[in-house]
């Protein structure tokens, strides 16, 4: 589904690589987790995969289903169904959650040739999907993440990944900044839309996020580059001894 | 001389002899001539006018400014305004409404202007007058000596239905001037909407007295007309526990310079003055605000916002002005112009003058561009770069709309201005 190949990245605007060849395949139906250091480059993945400007792509690929993503705008990958959760959800005022709800889903339906989705519909759909990550009207009212807690902005995140249905998710440390309840009930959001046409790559610091959004396969990425690959277990080595050993291993 | 027929360059004349010299109005007219006189037009050197200049409003040739292929008179159907309508500065009876509403009376300057009394003679060029007294406003001099139509509004209750002028523009070298006096008895109730580019060239006068308790909302939407120029003046009385709330959309305009000179003369009165604009290329629009707040308790706000790309050129130019005796002033105005590229500009003076010492007031002016990481949050959930900036430009506008309490006025306006980006992408 997702195919990154041999990604080099640098940054725009200062002569300095970031990502230094990562390799990394997700299939549909498997959650990928990236786990490494502070700088390893695993936000700056998460940016690049979405489209994010300021980045020079200086060598290697990424396919999504078959199409090179990489000289397409940001929109463009969204409606092919990448959807990226932000660690920092932006807030908008003057934009109002529904509004922006709306007229992000009705522009990927348009961009895949399909109809606009009613309002009437879209109001059942929104309320049923908010309801189970306990998100209020008034959440739904207020403008985009403005004046919302950590966790609300997290929820949200996952709300507009419920309603978009991407095929491929980044959630890019999508459990920084939330209590256990928090990360749990996002967690469940998450699980919610494990099928096996969606693959999953999940950025994070921390073993524990894993124990709730449970991963087929963990990777190790350092200085720019994935240096080791496993199962679940390579987690809990991480989070019992840290990365040093690994690192030493690695070099 | 013969040689300024052909000069360009050549003033519009000020002259006692075209002056109106009898009827109720004569005496204003030519107190107004005579400061006029003493002052003479304005020009770029002047203070007031450093950032626009105003030798295209004062030029005794007109430029040309090209029709719209049709007018964009029904802006405000949706509120069943009274209509009354000006083409190029002249009453269209057959496009107008009776002017029959229940608690207000209207007339027009034209057919009143020669009689010998009217209750406007107390009004007519007061306000001007007083607004004189701090900065010299010649355009507005101007045009209480020279104008022959407005229209001249007595309200004495509430009244519901709007009243719309509507000014439509089809003579390409039009020169109009306009002369509005409303007088809103205490407790009554008004909401004026103005719609529509009046003429290749307008002069515009409201004077406004807002008796206490008495409310005044005013809308206005500068039409389309891109190449049309106008200066407009408000000026406010406002007494005791009355509210004034003055709103411009403006969109589009190669010239636009619109005063509001408001003085809060009664205790706990109010007056919110806003304004939202969205200008491209050579767009110039100046905002030039003076708010005196002379009374106890009272309240003011002005609310600017620009939307500004291709060059377009956006001022402000905003003062409250506290007196010593108006203690628990309660001033607040903000300034923000977004510039959607490099070559637009937004100039800013913002001023507080405060001679009292129990007083809140506070002023804010920002230039800023669209918010990068705003931008990348809605095109990475699918939205297109045009829909994107044009939702955050509506939201950067919003807080200006805002300031309209009528949710089916304010709903009109978002709807023209969401149709007017559309257009533009």
């Amino acid at each position: 589904m997702l195919k990154i190949n041999n990604l080099h990245v640098s940054l725009e605007d200062e002569d300095k690589e970031i990502l230094k060849g990562v390799d990394l395949t997700v299939d549909a139906g498997t959650v990928h987790a990236i786990m490494g250091p502070n700088g390893s480059g695993k936000s700056t993945l998460s940016y690049v995969l979405s489209g994010k400007e300021g980045y020079n792509v200086t060598d290697g690929s990424v396919e999504l289903n078959g199409d090179n993503i990489m000289d397409l705008e940001p929109e463009e990958r969204a409606a092919l169904g990448l959807f990226l959760a932000f660690q920092y959800p932006i807030e908008i005022p003057g934009v109002g959650n529904m509004t922006f709800l709306r007229t992000a889903l009705n522009a990927q339906r348009k961009a895949r040739g399909e109809d606009e989705i009613s309002a009437t519909d879209f109001l059942r759909l929104v309320r049923e999907k908010a309801a189970t990550l306990k998100i209020d009207s008034d959440m739904l009212k207020r403008p985009v993440n403005v004046g919302f807690s950590g966790g609300e902005k997290k929820r949200n995140e996952i709300l507009q990944m419920a309603m978009l249905e991407p095929k491929i998710c980044i959630l890019d440390e999508t459990d920084s900044g939330l209590d256990v309840d928090a990360m749990k009930l996002v967690a469940n959001g998450v699980n919610a839309l494990r099928n096996e046409g969606r693959g999953f790559l999940v950025i994070t610091h921390y073993q524990r996020l894993l124990d709730h959004i449970k991963p087929d396969v963990v990777h190790i990425m350092a200085d720019g580059k994935i240096i080791k690959s496993g199962g679940p277990e390579l987690a809990l080595e991480v989070e019992n001894n840290g990365y040093s050993d690994l690192l030493d291993e690695a070099s | 001389m013969e040689l300024s027929k052909h000069n360009n360059d050549a003033e519009l004349e000020i002259k006692k002899s075209t002056v109106l010299n009898s009827g109720w109005s004569a005496k204003a007219r030519i107190d107004a001539f005579e400061r006029l006189a003493k002052s003479g037009l304005p020009t770029v050197r002047d203070e007031y006018w450093k950032y626009t200049n105003p030798k295209t409003l004062t030029n005794k040739i007109v430029e040309k400014a090209s029709l719209l292929p049709e007018h964009e008179s029904d802006i405000f159907k949706s509120v069943s305004p009274l209509k009354i309508v000006f083409v190029d500065g002249k009453f269209s009876p057959e496009k107008s409404d009776e002017f029959i509403l229940s608690g207000l009376s209207i007339e027009r300057l034209d057919t009143i202007k020669k009689l010998d009394l009217h209750w406007a003679k107390e009004l007519y060029g007061r306000y001007e007058k007083l607004g004189q007294l701090s900065v010299s406003r010649p355009l507005a001099a101007y045009n209480t000596a020279y104008a022959n139509e407005g229209l001249i509004i007595h309200v004495t209750d509430r009244v519901e239905c709007p009243i719309n002028i509507i000014y439509e523009h089809e003579d390409e070298y039009s020169d109009v001037i306009l002369h509005h006096v409303i007088k809103i008895d205490s407790n009554a109730e008004l909401t004026l909407l103005e719609s529509g580019a009046a003429a290749a060239r307008l002069n515009q006068v409201l004077e406004v007295e807002v008796n206490e308790d008495a409310k005044f909302n005013h809308i206005r939407v500068l039409g389309r007309d891109h190449e049309r120029r106008a200066a407009t003046h408000i000026f406010g009385e406002l007494s005791r526990g009355s509210t004034l709330k003055s709103f411009t959309l403006t969109v589009n305009g190669i010239l636009t310079r619109n005063e509001c000179f408001l003085n809060i003369a009664g205790d706990d009165a109010m007056a919110h003055i806003s304004g939202a604009c969205v200008g491209d290329g050579d767009f110039h629009h100046d905002d030039t605000v003076f708010v005196t707040h002379d009374a106890v308790g009272s309240e003011s706000r002005q609310v600017f916002k620009k939307v500004l790309r291709n060059g377009a050129t956006g001022v402000f130019q905003g003062k409250i002005l506290v007196k010593p005796d108006a203690q628990k002033t309660d001033g607040y105005q903000i300034s923000q112009s977004l510039l959607l590229d490099e070559d637009s500009q937004f100039l800013a003076k913002p001023e507080l003058e405060i001679y009292a010492d129990d007083v809140a007031c506070s002023h804010g002016s920002t230039s800023g561009a669209i918010d990068e990481d705003a931008l990348f949050y809605l095109t990475s959930r699918g939205i297109s770069k045009p829909v994107a900036i044009d939702m955050l430009t509506m939201a950067f506008l919003a807080e200006a709309v805002d300031e309209i309490d009528n949710y089916n006025l304010k709903d009109v306006i978002l709807e023209l201005l969401s149709g007017w980006l559309e257009r533009r992408r």
